[in-house]
């Protein structure tokens, strides 16, 4: 999409884009490359140079049981919290949709959450469901230790999950309450004088809709869910019991600088990469198709 | 919607309901935590009523960990983080759409690429380019053949550390960009009859019409900013330097200490970490809301 009328100054067109540029070359091609070397290479125990060691560092974590666990966490993290999410945020969209009294209000407050930093929410959830204060620890005066997410896995798992949910439920709520507000009145109009109800309507004229946004929405929750919940996992389980909530990127970084083993964290950067960027691939070419340049 | 359906009604607003208590009660809880004293707010379930510690609390954290500092680093990072945010992208935004030159597409794709791999996946080699800056820099020295010495940069402990690498990405270029692309020919020709030049065009033609943009990307790159956590943990290993995001990690002793947590202090730092992003997001909602839309994250 050529311009017609532009500027020709080479120069200052240059120093426009400069800055930006560095900051780019410095901050993410020269680490990703980076990344790229370390993960094909060793760093000798007495210091030294790096070694080239081809794939041995991914065979390495490819073997390791303790890696797969952290997957199988993630993935399971990842289907959770973005299905309760997406399920929730959909829901609510479709409700405060309707306009009925009061909705502004809703609407106001549901996408709170989203400002809030993932430590902040962790630590809230973690008060919020611990075993012995809060709220949730009610339980374990029917059963000592019915819920206790320090000692057992599915418990914490539990807990990130809807920790993680209650946030991105605000993000998924804007985007759908957006998309619903951009179908036109008069289809919603149309159906209704064709004697559809409320219900009739939403199943079959406003989520199929939606169904852009409901994509756009899964891959981002997803891709979220691999690489943003640090903040609420280092703060309310730090991993644990016993591995149970130990996702990819956290390992990452209790590999790389708990265990100062940076070839292994690289390996495992470059493997976490590569979901990213498929993801987000898949991504790109669907929204590029509904993309318009008004 | 102007039709009938009473029971349909009543369980809308039955579920609305629902929602809002499920939003707003852990926001609540914090609160009211925040006022407890320690044994109070250990019982189980703790009272939903205030309690009369409120003032107490928050001084004691306020002073036991230095948090207003921590606070005041927070605030540095995130405006930090806006104001070169929305400066550079609207810059390589106008350089990229109104110049005409070859590389325009490249340097488009290699600043649009960014937008793929977000920070957290690159945070090994990241941190070792924060130790030392220079390492590129020799090495593209070295490319050329030069011979020089360059001493290493070191950006652990800093501002500059802690905010440069959140700027290096697409997100704000790419929404300038969109916008720009709307702008019509005819005002760009309109401005180059009357005389004006690239500078005079982006200060007195785009600025003013990008109003709505940098407003909608400056309350995103706030919020962003403020609630970055894992970066400022590597980067920052003086206490002078941390965060008050980092801050909450640290004033709950884990199980590893083997004591109870001290939850009505931990629920005042909780509640101070999450006032200053909600509350940019409350005032600036309709541009909060603009943003995430339009950058598409």
């Amino acid at each position: 999409m050529q311009r017609r009328a532009a500027f020709d100054n080479l120069w200052l067109a240059g120093a426009l884009i400069a800055p930006q540029l560095l900051l780019v070359l410095v901050f993410f091609y020269w680490p990703t490359v980076q990344a790229l070397y370390w993960a094909f290479s060793t760093q000798p125990p007495f210091g030294g140079a790096n070694q080239w060691v081809g794939w041995q560092n991914f065979e390495q974590i490819f073997s390791d049981s303790v890696y797969w666990n952290s997957v199988r966490v993630s993935i399971i993290f990842a289907i959770l919290s973005t299905s309760l999410s997406i399920a929730t945020a959909l829901l609510m969209a479709l409700m405060v949709d309707r306009q009925l009294a009061g909705h502004r209000v809703y609407r106001f407050i549901y996408f709170w959450p989203y400002a809030i930093a993932a430590p902040a929410v962790g630590l809230a959830f973690r008060f919020i469901f611990a075993p012995d204060a809060g709220f949730v620890s009610a339980v374990n005066q029917f059963a000592p230790n019915l819920w206790n997410p320090a000692l057992k896995g599915w418990d914490a798992m539990i807990l990130i999950v809807i920790a993680n949910s209650w946030k991105m439920a605000a993000y998924n709520f804007i985007f759908f309450l957006a998309a619903l507000q951009a179908i036109p009145r008069t289809l919603i109009e149309a159906a209704a004088m064709d004697g559809s109800g409320v219900l009739r309507r939403a199943r079959d004229v406003q989520i199929p809709l939606l169904q852009p946004t409901l994509f756009f929405l899964l891959v981002i929750n997803i891709t979220e869910s691999f690489v943003d919940s640090f903040g609420i996992v280092d703060i309310t389980t730090g991993g644990g019991p016993a591995r149970a909530t130990d996702l990819m990127v956290f390992k990452i970084y209790s590999d790389g600088f708990k265990g100062l083993d940076y070839s292994m964290a690289a390996a495992q950067s470059i493997v976490l990469m590569l979901l990213v960027v498929a993801l987000t691939f898949i991504q790109f070419r669907y929204v590029e198709r509904r993309v318009h340049y008004a | 919607m102007i039709e009938r359906s009473p029971l349909l009604d009543a369980l809308t607003h039955a579920l609305m309901i629902v929602g809002l208590i499920v939003t707003a009660f852990p926001i609540y809880v914090v609160f009211i935590a925040s006022t407890h004293d320690l044994p109070s707010v250990n019982q189980v379930p703790m009272s939903l009523i205030p309690g009369n510690h409120l003032v107490e609390n928050y001084a004691k954290v306020w002073s036991k960990s230095d948090f207003g500092a921590k606070m005041l680093n927070s605030l540095i990072v995130a405006v930090g983080v806006t104001v070169g945010k929305v400066i550079l992208a609207a810059i390589s935004a106008f350089s990229i759409v109104f110049f005409r030159y070859r590389l325009r597409m490249v340097f488009f794709w290699m600043i649009f690429i960014t937008l793929m791999l977000p920070l957290e996946v690159r945070i090994v080699p990241t941190y070792a380019v924060a130790a030392d800056v220079a390492e590129p820099l020799r090495w593209l020295v070295w490319l050329f053949g030069i011979e020089l010495a360059l001493p290493p940069v070191n950006l652990l402990n800093s501002y500059t550390g802690l905010i440069l690498p959140l700027i290096a990405t697409a997100t704000g270029t790419f929404l300038y960009r969109q916008f720009f692309l709307t702008i019509p020919d005819s005002l760009v020709e309109a401005a180059k009859m009357d005389g004006a030049g690239p500078v005079r065009f982006f200060i007195e033609h785009l600025l003013p019409l990008s109003r709505n943009n940098m407003a909608a990307l400056a309350t995103i790159m706030f919020v962003y900013a403020w609630n970055q956590y894992l970066w400022p943990l590597l980067i920052t290993t003086e206490q002078s330097m941390a965060t008050a995001t980092m801050q909450l990690q640290k004033i709950v002793p884990g199980p590893l200490f083997g004591q109870p947590p001290i939850w009505n202090e931990a629920m005042a730092a909780t509640l101070m970490v999450m006032v200053p992003p909600l509350l940019v997001v409350i005032f600036m909602q309709h541009y909060f809301v603009r943003g995430l839309i339009a950058s598409d994250k």
